[in-house]
Formats: C-alpha cells, sequence, structure tokens
C-alpha cells in the first residue's frame, strides 16, 4: 500500500510573530520558517507504517512556493521514499490546497492520505476533510491511533468528551492529532542521502487547478492585551479579593 | 439572508454550545434554523425549538446519522445548504470534523473558528494560536462558518419553533462507529463552565487532582488541566485546556502549578478573572492572572477549599 502524506512550510513554532506595521498580515521576513509540527507527527505515522510492513511506498506532497522543498527534503530525511512538489507563490487557501492535493490523489492513488490536523499558522483545520470529501473519501480526523488490517483501517479520535474510533474502508484520509506518535529527528546520514531522493516539481496549470482566492484578508491585529494584575500574600487575601473585589464568589 | 445552525448534542440533550452558534446567527442577521441530525433525537430538537430566535428546527432522524459520522452528515448539510446563504456550526470536534466537508462539496471556502461577526460577510478569527486576530471577508455565495461558542453570549430559551422532518437519507458504506470511549463526570463541561480549575505538570500526579475536586465542588467548576499534565499521563486528554485542547472563557479560572505556555495562555486568557497558584514567581502565568499567589499548592490548596 501507498502513503500519501501531505507537509507544510510554516513559521518555526518556537517564533513568537509579529504583526506588520500596517496590519496587512503577519511578518515573516526572515523569520524562521520549518515544518508544521502537525505535519512532523503525519510523516512520523507513515514512516513507522512503512516500518511495519503495512506501507510499501511513502511519498510527500507539499503547496508552496520553491522554498518549501526544504520540508520535503526534512520529509525525506525522516523516511519518506520520494517528494512531490506543487510549485506556487500563491496565497493557498485550504480549498485550493485540497483540489491540488486531490490531483496528486488520482495520479498516485494512494491507500491512505495522511495530513496534520491543522496548520500552525491559519489554524483552519479544513484541508484534510475538504480533500476527502473532493475525493470521495471518508475520514478519521484528529488521530491518537491508526491500525491497518486487511482493506481497513480503525482511526481512534480525540474527540471534546473523550475518544472515538471508527472504522473506514480504504483508501482514506487521516488527520493526526499531537498523541499520535513523538517524531523522530533526521540522522546526519539520512539528510545526506535525502538529497538524492527523487523530488517532482509540478504547476497548479499541470494539475488543472487555479489556484483562487475567495477570502480577503482586511486586517491583521494583535489581540488585546491582558494586564497582569497584583500578588496577594494570602488565602485569605485571594478569597477576600475575588468575593469583594472582583466579585465573582 | 437565512441561515442553517447545524445542533451540537450528545446522548439525547442539546449541547449547550449550539444556543451561542445561534447568537452568532442572530449577529449575522436573517432567518435562522437548526438542523438537528442524529437517532432518536426528538428531545433534542424540543429543546432547539426552545432556542430564542429560531424560526424552524429541522429534524433528520435516521440510524444513518447516528454518532454524527461527517461523510453522512457532511453528504446532508450539502444538499440542505442551497437553501441558505450561511452554515453554521459550533468549533466543537464535531463542528470541525464535518463542517470543511460542506464547504469542498459546495465548492466554498470555510471561514473557521469565528469569535466576532462584523457583517454577513466579515468575520474576525484568532490566528497563530490566538497571537494574532485576522478579519477576513468571504466572496463566496454560501459562507461556511465554525464558531467558537466562548465568543457569543448565549441566546434565551423562550422560544416556539416549529419542527419539521426532513426525509433526506445518504447512503454511507465508508464509515463505520466501532466505540466512545467518554468521560463520566458530575460537573459541568469545561467549555460551557462559569468556573474553571486546572492543573499543571506542578500537580505531580493525578491522585492529586483530587486537591482541585473539593474546590470544584465548592464552586461548581469544571476541573480543567494543561498539556503538560495530560502528556505526563495525569488525566485524560479530554481535560486539556489550550490551542490544541478546549478554548474556554469562564468567569473565574484558577490556574494551580501551571507555568503559563503560550499554548495554554491561548486556551484560556478570554476568561474574566484569572487566578495564578505557583510555586514560581517568575512562572509566565503571573503575566495574566488578575490575582496570583506564589506558594506550595499542597498547603494552599486544602486552605483555599476550607475558606470557600
Amino acid at each position: 500500500m501507498k502513503v500519501l502524506v501531505a507537509v507544510k512550510r510554516v513559521i518555526d513554532y518556537n517564533v513568537k510573530i509579529r504583526v506588520k506595521a500596517d496590519h496587512s498580515d503577519v511578518d515573516l521576513t526572515n523569520v524562521k520558517m520549518a515544518m508544521n509540527p502537525f505535519c512532523e507527527i503525519a510523516v512520523e505515522e507513515a514512516v513507522r507504517l512503512k516500518e511495519k510492513g503495512v506501507a510499501t511506498e511513502v511519498v510527500a506532497v507539499t503547496v508552496g512556493p520553491k522554498a518549501a522543498q526544504e520540508q520535503l527534503r526534512t520529509a525525506l530525511a525522516l523516511g519518506a521514499d520520494r517528494a512531490v512538489h506543487i510549485e506556487t507563490d500563491a496565497r493557498v487557501e485550504s480549498l485550493a490546497a485540497a483540489k491540488l492535493l486531490a490531483k496528486v490523489v488520482e495520479a498516485e492513488q494512494p491507500g491512505l492520505v495522511i495530513l496534520g490536523k491543522q496548520a500552525i499558522d491559519t489554524d483552519n483545520n479544513q484541508t484534510g476533510q475538504m480533500l476527502a470529501a473532493l475525493a470521495g473519501l471518508p475520514q478519521g480526523t484528529f488521530a491518537s491511533e491508526v491500525v491497518v488490517e486487511n482493506d481497513k483501517v480503525q482511526v481512534t479520535r480525540e474527540i471534546d468528551g473523550g475518544l472515538q474510533t471508527v472504522e473506514l474502508t480504504l483508501p482514506a484520509v487521516i488527520t493526526t492529532d499531537l498523541r499520535l506518535n513523538e517524531p523522530r529527528y533526521a540522522k546526519l546520514p539520512d539528510i545526506m542521502k535525502a538529497k538524492k531522493k527523487p523530488l517532482d516539481v509540478k504547476s497548479p496549470a499541470e494539475l488543472g487547478v487555479e489556484v483562487e482566492s475567495r477570502l480577503t484578508l482586511l486586517k491583521v491585529e494583535s489581540p488585546a492585551e491582558r494586564k497582569g494584575g497584583i500578588k496577594v500574600g494570602s488565602v485569605d487575601e485571594l478569597v477576600d479579593k475575588l468575593k469583594n473585589e472582583a466579585k465573582v464568589l | 439572508m437565512s441561515i442553517l445552525v447545524l445542533a451540537e448534542h450528545h446522548d439525547g440533550v442539546l449541547a449547550g454550545v449550539t444556543a451561542h452558534v445561534v447568537a452568532a446567527a442572530q449577529a449575522i442577521g436573517g432567518d435562522i434554523d437548526v438542523l438537528v441530525a442524529g437517532e432518536d433525537v426528538g428531545a433534542v430538537a424540543d429543546a432547539a425549538a426552545r432556542l430564542d430566535g429560531v424560526r424552524r428546527v429541522r429534524v433528520a432522524d435516521h440510524a444513518v446519522y447516528a454518532h454524527q459520522l461527517a461523510e453522512p452528515l457532511g453528504a446532508l448539510l450539502a444538499e440542505l445548504a442551497g437553501d441558505y446563504t450561511h452554515v453554521l456550526a459550533a468549533a466543537t470536534t464535531t463542528g470541525k470534523n464535518v463542517l470543511p466537508r460542506v464547504a469542498a462539496l459546495k465548492d466554498v471556502s470555510q471561514v473557521s473558528e469565528i469569535v466576532e461577526v462584523v457583517d454577513a460577510d466579515t468575520f474576525r478569527r484568532p490566528i497563530y494560536a490566538g497571537n494574532a486576530i485576522a478579519t477576513v471577508k468571504s466572496a463566496d455565495s454560501l459562507k461556511v462558518i465554525t464558531v467558537r461558542g466562548t465568543g457569543f453570549d448565549a441566546v434565551g430559551e423562550s422560544g416556539h419553533a416549529a419542527i419539521e422532518s426532513v426525509d433526506t437519507v445518504v447512503d454511507n458504506s465508508q464509515s463505520t462507529f466501532l466505540k466512545q470511549e467518554l468521560a463520566q463526570s458530575d460537573r459541568p463541561e469545561l467549555a460551557a463552565a462559569k468556573v474553571v480549575i486546572s492543573g499543571g505538570r506542578g500537580m505531580g500526579s493525578g491522585e492529586n487532582f483530587t486537591l482541585l475536586e473539593g474546590i470544584a465542588d465548592k464552586l461548581g467548576a469544571a476541573i480543567g488541566a494543561s498539556r503538560a499534565a495530560v502528556d505526563a499521563g495525569f488525566v485524560p486528554n479530554d481535560m486539556q485546556v489550550g490551542q490544541t485542547g478546549k478554548i474556554v472563557a469562564p468567569e473565574l479560572y484558577i490556574a494551580v502549578g501551571i507555568s503559563g505556555a503560550i499554548q495554554h495562555l491561548a486556551g484560556m486568557k478570554d476568561s474574566k478573572v484569572i487566578v495564578a497558584i505557583n510555586k514560581d514567581e517568575e512562572a509566565p502565568i503571573f503575566q495574566v492572572a488578575d490575582y496570583g499567589l506564589v506558594g506550595d499548592l499542597f498547603e494552599i490548596l486544602p486552605e483555599l477549599e476550607s475558606k470557600l
């Protein structure tokens, strides 16, 4: 079975973001970029499926500018066999990303597609579900456990009240939650080897998809700052303040 | 304008968050219908009909919609969406699971987790884990939107909407529900509680969370946890408050043994009053807390319980 894993280049999760002075967007100039953390979990899961003998080939795919090839090379260093880069400098919304990925699914015919549940930049949590709908596939979102058996996959999902397990026919789309696995680090020899692994570049036009924007970003602002309050010296003082000053007790 | 709100429900009970989503629909303006999809959901439909501002409750009661699996529910919503300008659902794991499917099937974008309605096309939503707020305008004729419940005050329950059944039954041979393990608790649900008390890594163990229970009982509070406490195995993941867990905005939030990592703050910083109890006076949580108490939580918690 082939596994397709989608990754996204985003701001490194350790970087404190800055809003541009003209409020047009978040400032990404000279900011450290990395693979989206949920996508790292997706790559790890795909590689583990290959190590277990469930997957025969792992193909990494990304949509983005030329620089996004760095994240594909990371996926290759972590164990993906080859990569597909859909190159575009446009701002790609989830729907357009899902349409592009659906074309790759059509061409590659994977048994499983694994994506992160959301990217830490736009926090949309949409692409996997949209891809599943466009490709006519079932979905197991927010996965904390994935078990492939025969021609089905059982996915345990993190839901608001606890855990839910569903069984899906293959092919299927899975999106990862935090506790699915702990991603490994790439080793230096694997990083060297990754440079020689095949990486195909395609344009949205070659895939017959027009990358269009439906949403206009009017403004980006910093959230209202919360001011720190006071330190109290004792439990009695705390209870008194909550009763008489904050009036929440 | 006409708006369809997907009702959230569990175990035959309408979830409180639905009243917040209806409030968001009122802010958009127009006729508001609520869809209740599930199996044996008569009581849910009755509760939805009492929500203020609702014109009509549409009920799709069939086994295929049991457990609200994304594939059949998405297909149903996509079929009904043609009658509406907006389709709204709560930004819960149910809404997040199904709504993007609806958007894709209708070839429109989705606006996720709105916290404010500017006008019928324009919405404000947090991005970068709440470290920036974006104002976005949708050019689609159908707007598909998930709503963060804490951004809108719940509507009242004095309405008498008409209830109609929806006969659409879709096929689903792709997904099957196997099992669910839900946390059992008599306490209010985290996202709806007026008081939340959360423990972090400083609690030291899962057993020590019992120290929070006595206080939670006295205050009618829900009990939450930081990601560090969940990852350490102290408590299950459904208790996690934060960027990747639940977003809460209670009247009073008490953070105990929580350092205040940015991803935790993203889940609770809209609380009205924040109390932090931590032995490390340099902990970042004190920068957002209205009242901070530096000290040993194992001494402070029993004393606090006795004085409430």
